[in-house]
């Protein structure tokens, strides 16, 4: 965070006139309030980018971890369509990783900074990749039901106040849709398959399910930022509100696709024009967030190992590039000097 | 039908193993990169074994020994100096072979027209990563340089004719050693001494023998299709 303390009060003091803080932040006020997207030259105060960083940073990393669990299903995936479906689609996620460090590039916090945070254990990722992905069928629960959640979650953030990060979401937003029919589509085949693939695709809805409604974050009544991030315009609905309108979506979807959602307190409530559902497992959430999920440890010793073991790669990038900058600095001063 | 096979698998097997970087690559930006190739090389192998019959079939219950691919493809991945290095060969073969047959009046000719611009890319690839890992630090050229020794006696096999391919191998042996030892020079790197085959694996990949790790490639790539007989993904 010093650091992007230090950063910020640099661009920021550039260009603000002495003594003029409550104007600026009178500015910005108005900005966010007439729906107007604050650009990363823009004067911010330093809590709204400590915030967007956390968030972007937060968001990439989840790309990135995110990336493990269908990976793990490349190399098995059971049809050459299938497979190229997969792959495309955790190239996709390093893509969103990319376009995301970038926007949180944009407010000063570089991605080599933000991923030694996470490699620290400083900065989160979505818990939902810490369940494993057991068989096939988890590809579609993901697909279906993970990226769904998330999109349910960020196509508000299209219109986030803070213009990169919007810009970036409104890609991000189509690719994710994309995934999420691709999903329903391999959940529905399995559904209509052979009795074992039903099966098989019953079982990882049954164990996706409650970690998905989990991705919401916590009940309003218990989220530590959502206030302030709905006053900035971050985020624009409750974490309860995108989760009612989560389940909303997915009963019909599911009846479609012959598959139960495991909760027997799910109904649709005629005077709320809504469902009712189960009591969400807080205590489980609590625990994954602790560390203490099935795959934490894993995801993120993968995580290290690749970088670490990268390392020497990276370097010889570096290496190379100053050499041979420095051979072209050298030859052109050459030449100027003959 | 031979010649099919033979391409396809290259393509195949090749977009397996760089599928299995997936998560584990050194930069994001390479995560990127080796999936776009896996991709490409997956999508040529898709087209290719529908010209010889079903797909999925063809990829997934046919034994070890039916496979035509060379076995430098189907070379485990190593580190990233000796994956770059698989692609480096892999890539200044496959090049002038599909320019060839774009030219040719062959039925290969409209899918290697298409497919020899995304292997222009995978070349160039290969090819920036060679330069930066054999001319980076003492660490990455000394990766390199096991990396292009350690396969070197997997190219020989590259330029043994293959039925059904009307290629002029010789031109195509000359292009590939011209490439190859350009880009090596430019990265400092030597190009080995040593027979680019020996007898034992001239040819074996074309006629069904391959490498212990392939068994167990395919066993993993073939493990779900197989277990369900008749199912539909």
């Amino acid at each position: 965070m010093a650091a992007v303390t230090a950063d910020q009060t640099a661009q920021a003091g550039a260009d603000r006139p002495e003594g003029a803080d409550g104007a600026l932040e009178a500015a910005f006020d108005a900005a966010v309030a007439a729906d107007e997207r604050i650009e990363p030259r823009d004067w911010m105060p330093d809590a709204y980018r400590a915030s967007l960083v956390r968030q972007m940073a937060q968001h990439a990393h989840s790309e990135i971890i995110g990336m493990q669990p269908e990976a793990n299903w490349i190399s098995r995936a059971p049809s050459l369509r299938r497979k190229a479906i997969l792959m495309a689609k955790v190239q996709d996620e390093a893509g969103h990783g990319l376009y995301l460090y970038s926007a949180a590039e944009t407010l000063g916090t570089g991605r080599e900074e933000l991923l030694d945070k996470l490699h620290a254990g400083r900065q989160r990722y979505s818990s939902i990749f810490n369940y494993p992905t057991l068989t096939w069928a988890d590809v579609g629960a993901i697909g279906w039901l993970v990226d769904g959640a998330a999109i349910t979650n960020q196509v508000p953030l299209c219109r986030c106040s803070y213009g990169p990060y919007a810009r970036a979401m409104v890609r991000i937003c189509k690719e994710e849709s994309f995934h999420q029919r691709q999903g329903y589509e391999l959940l529905l085949t399995l559904s209509k398959g052979t009795p074992a693939q039903h099966e098989m695709a019953q079982d990882a809805v049954n164990r996706w399910w409650w970690p998905s409604l989990m991705m919401f974050g916590p009940p309003d009544d218990a989220s530590a930022h959502s206030a302030q991030s709905m006053t900035w315009k971050i985020k624009r609905h409750s974490n309860d509100e995108l989760r009612q309108r989560f389940v909303d979506i997915c009963v019909p979807q599911a009846e479609a696709l012959g598959l139960t959602l495991p909760d027997p307190d799910l109904r649709w409530n005629e005077e709320r024009g809504q469902h009712d559902f189960g009591a969400i497992d807080w205590k489980e959430f609590q625990e994954v967030l602790k560390g203490n999920g099935p795959c934490n440890e894993q995801r993120l010793t993968q995580r290290r190992r690749a970088h670490e073991e990268g390392a020497w790669v990276r370097d010889a990038a570096v290496a190379y590039a100053e050499k041979h900058t420095a051979t072209h600095t050298a030859a052109r001063n050459g030449e100027a000097t003959a | 039908m031979t010649a099919t096979l033979a391409l396809g698998d290259d393509a195949l097997v090749l977009s397996h193993r760089l599928g299995e970087w997936a998560g584990h690559a050194p930069v994001l930006e390479e995560e990127v990169a080796l999936a776009n190739i896996a991709l490409d090389l997956l999508g040529q192998a898709r087209l290719l074994l529908s010209m010889a019959g079903d797909e999925d079939e063809l990829a997934y219950l046919r034994e070890e020994r039916a496979f035509r691919n060379v076995q430098l493809v189907e070379q485990p991945n190593g580190d990233f100096a000796h994956t770059i290095t698989r692609q480096l060969y892999f890539s200044a073969y496959q090049r002038p072979l599909y320019e060839q047959l774009a030219s040719g009046g062959s039925a290969f000719a409209g899918l290697a027209a298409k497919a020899v611009k995304e292997v222009a890319y995978h070349q160039d690839h290969a090819e920036h990563w060679t330069l930066r890992l054999g001319d980076g630090t003492d660490e990455s050229h000394d990766r390199m340089q096991r990396g292009v020794d350690a396969l070197w006696r997997f190219t020989g096999e590259l330029f043994e004719p293959v039925e059904g391919l009307e290629i002029d191998w010789r031109s195509l042996r000359s292009d590939w050693l011209e490439s190859v030892s350009a880009v090596l020079d430019r990265a400092t790197l030597t190009l080995p001494a040593g027979p680019q085959s020996g007898a034992w694996t001239a040819g074996a990949g074309r006629q069904g023998i391959h490498t212990e790790p392939f068994g167990r490639m395919i066993a993993e790539m073939q493990h779900l299709h197989r277990s369900h007989p008749g199912a539909s993904w």
